[in-house]
């Protein structure tokens, strides 16, 4: 108490208390900010913004150039620019489609929507956020106590991630103008509609259904992955899959890339409680637990399967837990993490080997193996482990586990028939226009020289 | 004079190359390849999917020598070249017409070393 009065004790801070005494002036202050909700919502707090804006940062870096790293480490080193080059252009295109429209799509949440209420409103925003004309440095947004400019760029952060990871089921064949085309009408048909159902508040779908998706199981991972498995059978099989050979040309960039997803991770997970708060710490310690009891599970199944265990296995398994524990992030615990990444690494492991072979799909980098079946894993476990039993944070409302895992796979079923119909429908429509892959010879040939004129060696 | 072409494991170079200048050779020219012969390849293994890679790295070591020393350089290769494994490699002995030497012009013998 003294040092703070000394501390304090400028001529003329006080000056408004001079008539009361010192230390009694001193506790009412102190009692007034001790009382709860001193962040007060929709009022600025800086330390929510400061962590925000880099959470934004963290989870662009996931994009360019982590997970660019990891795929491009995977093809054939003939067409290692041509993985770089989607995801370097799909964070520009994507960016750009957000401020145009994608962002008013999924937030703008209309006076229409209403708790409980099921309406046109619940499915997709209005357009009267369009070029972000409504918000300026002053206007709030998110939770309410930070800048809506750092909520807007947040999310866009995974509005571009989102068809990014599609990339990888028709890498080295689809024709880049056809990919362009299809994440356009991808991102605002499908991701901004997905994005409004699960976060635009009361009234929107997966909210009035109770679905808790904390930061983004059904709208980035089983979106990618369904759009993933719809792309790699309609794009059709690389040319010799998958008696010939291709192996991934750079295993060491493809681990830098996993380092980086798991490091911007926290930025996706922890950033999703648009707060620095308890929620946002909980978030980061279940986000490291799932992970690495994923990374040991896919290893575990390495050694004993094959009698070692791969740093590719290890690799897949982190991005793999990472995956599976995005919607449980804000609800789980301990346990929940523990259990969602062992499950994660066992289901992910048969989706990228068994599943795929008895497919007969080409999915190259496993984009539905992983974020498909990781991300329908994580959704459906998170109705479980949110249980306060199972040392979760509690269910939607008045919801018992029944109640919230049947609301998850309502929400997993809705994603997967929506997204797969209309990603259907975009991938016919280009193929029947401008061709969705790249002739035999170009392909042979690689599509770093034959869509983008360049090597990625000159050794 | 006879070109010796050794194509030997990529480990065995520094053997090699220490073995041929004690006995006088001042040059010589190397290139990777890749091959196989009796040695077996081996397994790698990505999320699943299988490869036998054949195609073995090595070491492709080419001098070209007057005809009197070619009884000895290949003695010395083999010497140094050896670990008593198959894939240890293999000599080819083939007949040269001529060298040149580009900086003056010599030929013959006279262009090598």
């Amino acid at each position: 108490m003294d040092t703070i009065i000394a501390s304090i004790s400028r001529p003329g801070i006080l000056k408004r208390f001079k008539k009361i005494p010192l230390k009694l002036s001193l506790l009412i202050i102190m009692a007034l900010f001790m009382l709860p909700g001193a962040a007060h919502a929709d009022e600025l707090d800086s330390g929510d913004t400061a962590w925000m804006l880099v959470a934004t940062v963290l989870v662009l870096f996931m994009t360019i150039p982590g997970l660019s790293l990891f795929y491009a480490g995977l093809v054939r080193s003939k067409n290692v620019l041509s993985v770089l080059m989607q995801c370097f252009a799909i964070t520009a295109l994507a960016s750009i489609l957000w401020c145009v429209i994608g962002y008013s799509l999924a937030f703008n949440a209309s006076d229409n929507q209403e708790a409980g209420v099921t309406n046109a409103s619940s499915f997709v925003g209005g357009i009267e956020y369009m070029f972000l004309k409504h918000q300026d440095e002053n206007t709030l947004g998110g939770g309410g106590t930070i800048p809506e400019s750092v909520f807007i760029t947040f999310q866009m952060t995974f509005f571009i991630i989102t068809p990014a990871l599609i990339c990888g089921a028709f890498a080295e064949r689809m024709k880049f103008s056809a990919i362009m085309v299809f994440v356009t009408f991808w991102l605002l048909l499908v991701y901004a509609p997905i994005c409004h159902m699960a976060w635009s508040g009361d009234g929107a779908l997966f909210v009035n259904w109770g679905v808790l998706d904390f930061a983004g199981g059904t709208v980035v991972h089983i979106n990618a992955g369904i759009a993933a498995l719809m792309a790699c059978i309609m794009v059709g099989k690389r040319k010799g899959y998958p008696e010939k050979a291709m192996p991934p040309h750079n295993l060491t960039m493809t681990v830098t890339g996993a380092g980086m997803l798991w490091v911007g991770w926290f930025g996706f997970n922890a950033g999703s409680e648009l707060a620095a708060d308890g929620v946002a710490g909980s978030a980061m310690l279940v986000t490291q637990l799932s992970t690495a009891m994923a990374t040991l599970t896919w290893m575990g199944i390495e050694w004993i399967k094959h009698g070692k265990p791969s740093v590719l296995g290890a690799a897949t398994g982190a991005v793999a837990g990472l995956v599976a524990i995005t919607p449980a992030s804000g609800s789980c615990g301990v346990e929940g993490a523990l259990a969602i990444g062992f499950a994660s690494g066992i289901c992910c492991f048969l989706g990228a080997t068994t599943l795929k072979k008895m497919g007969g799909y080409d999915d190259s980098l496993d984009a539905f193996g992983v974020h498909g079946i990781g991300g329908i894993v994580g959704a459906l476990l998170t109705g479980v482990f949110c249980s306060p039993a199972l040392g979760g944070l509690g269910f939607d409302g008045e919801f018992g586990m029944v109640e919230q895992v049947t609301a998850q796979a309502k929400s997993i079923g809705f994603t997967i028939v929506y997204c797969g119909v209309i990603s259907f429908v975009l991938l016919k429509i280009i193929d029947l226009t401008i061709g969705l892959r790249v002739d035999e010879e170009s392909e042979a040939q690689g599509l770093d020289i034959t869509e983008h004129e360049e090597t990625g060696y000159i050794l | 004079m006879k070109k010796i072409e050794a194509i030997i494991k990529p480990f065995k170079l520094e053997d090699v190359k220490e073995a041929l200048t004690e006995i006088g050779l001042q040059g010589m020219t190397i290139t990777e390849v890749k091959g196989f012969g009796r040695q077996k390849g081996h397994k790698e293994l990505y999320r699943g999917a299988e490869y036998v890679v054949e195609f073995l790295p090595k070491i492709k070591l080419e001098v070209v020598v007057p005809d009197d020393k070619v009884k000895e350089t290949v003695d010395a290769m083999v010497k140094a070249a050896s670990s008593d494994k198959i894939g240890d490699g293999k000599i080819f002995v083939s007949s040269i017409d001529d060298a040149v030497r580009i900086r003056t012009g010599e030929s013959g013998d006279e262009a090598l070393g």
